[in-house]
């Protein structure tokens, strides 16, 4: 190929694939605004930041539980059961679970982003998803 | 500026015995809230060690209370079979915290009933065995089964001189709030942990006895109503051959 075709050919691939990046950057935004966070019972103020939070539970939660477990600390930030105490939503007197994908405001607090990113959920193998009556 | 003075000292004297009272009638319930049912906030040391004495002599033939009471305590009843199961497999699978052992004398046929749970050794060999370190002692004495850890390869299972371990097949149908638990992993009598972290000193199964055959406390406080009584009374580790320096003792075996 000629040289000039080359380097037409190069910059379209180019204009394309910024295309393509800042389609996908624009995806984001509508799925993090509908998380259902209604955190009825503390007021609203939850441990660490959104932002930080929706990097960082894991690792906030891991090593809370390790601290539980293994030293019996149990008024840690990450324990698993406030979160669910604060973040539960209630349906018709009832909790709803909260990796339920139906529920008030569609997907329930942990399975709205959970499915999107289709991150499997193991904690309700064990842990109850509703708090303690 | 003698009459600011006055007023000043007047008011401070006031505010001293307000404060002393307020503080007289609340501190009584303060203290007694705290004791009661405060969630630990500082990590176990070995200055505790959780233990029990039971008295087999007490112990009725065909009585299984603490076995209820422990099933209900830790929700080892929500648990069904699922369809075209054998129901014999079924039952000798299905998670046992506490099991009700009946021991003979085979020259004298005399036969003690017991309560059989995990005897939270000194030195366990299920924390040997377990290839991930989830079976483990807690540094007040507590055996138990870090859930998030363990794989469920069965391992503490067999290696168990009580035969205390039990391990979920299938799902449960109702996951405790404050005792969780779910399939696939092993699990074992954990002395109520969740009470004891949360400021309780008993045990259900100590609850529910109606002989008052089980004793529960710390080993280590030479007041506790379980060291005054193993001082009291002769009690044996079962299995002491094996020197696991067991948590639990009984009398009348």
């Amino acid at each position: 190929m000629s040289y000039r075709i080359k380097r037409g050919v190069l910059s379209l691939m180019l204009l394309v694939m910024a295309l393509a990046i800042t389609g996908i950057s624009q995806a984001g935004p509508q799925w993090k605004e509908n998380t259902n966070s209604n955190a009825a019972t503390s007021g609203g103020q939850c441990v660490r930041e959104t932002e930080w939070m929706r990097k960082n539970h894991m690792a906030l939660l891991k090593h809370d539980r390790d601290i539980t477990v293994h030293e019996g600390i149990r008024t840690v930030d990450g324990s698993l059961s406030e979160c669910i105490a604060c973040h539960v939503n209630t349906e018709n007197g009832s909790h709803v679970p909260v990796n339920a994908m139906q529920g008030p405001d569609g997907a329930q607090f942990c399975a709205g982003c959970h499915a999107y990113t289709g991150v499997k959920l193991d904690c309700f193998q064990c842990h109850s998803p509703v708090p303690a009556e | 500026m003698n009459n600011r003075e006055q007023t000043d000292q007047n008011r401070r004297d006031f505010l001293k015995k307000g404060a002393a009272t307020a503080v007289a009638t609340v501190a009584p319930g303060v203290l007694l809230h705290t004791v009661e049912a405060a969630p630990r906030d500082e990590a176990v040391t070995d200055k505790v060690r959780w233990g029990m004495m039971i008295d087999t002599s007490k112990c009725a033939d065909g009585c299984d209370e603490c076995v209820k009471a422990c099933n209900e305590e830790n929700g080892l009843t929500a648990y069904s079979m699922p369809e075209g199961a054998d129901e014999a497999t079924w039952d000798q699978q299905r998670p046992k915290w506490i099991r009700t052992v009946k021991v003979q004398d085979n020259l004298t046929g005399h036969v003690t009933s017991l309560p059989m749970m995990c005897q939270h050794c000194e030195n366990p060999p299920c924390q040997d065995v377990c290839p991930t370190g989830a079976s483990f002692r807690r540094a007040d004495g507590i055996v138990m089964v870090d859930r998030h850890t363990c794989i469920g390869c069965r391992y503490c299972m067999m290696a168990c001189p009580y035969k205390a371990r039990s391990f979920i097949h299938e799902n449960v149908d109702i996951k405790p709030s404050l005792a969780p638990r779910g399939k696939g992993c092993v699990e074992s009598c954990n002395f109520c942990v969740h009470r004891l972290d949360n400021g309780q000193t008993t045990t259900a199964c100590q609850d529910a006895c109606p002989e008052k055959a089980i004793i529960f406390g710390d080993l280590k406080d030479p007041n506790s109503e379980v060291s005054q009584a193993l001082a009291q009374y002769p009690t044996v580790q079962i299995r002491a051959d094996l020197k696991l320096n067991t948590g639990v003792r009984y009398s009348g075996v």
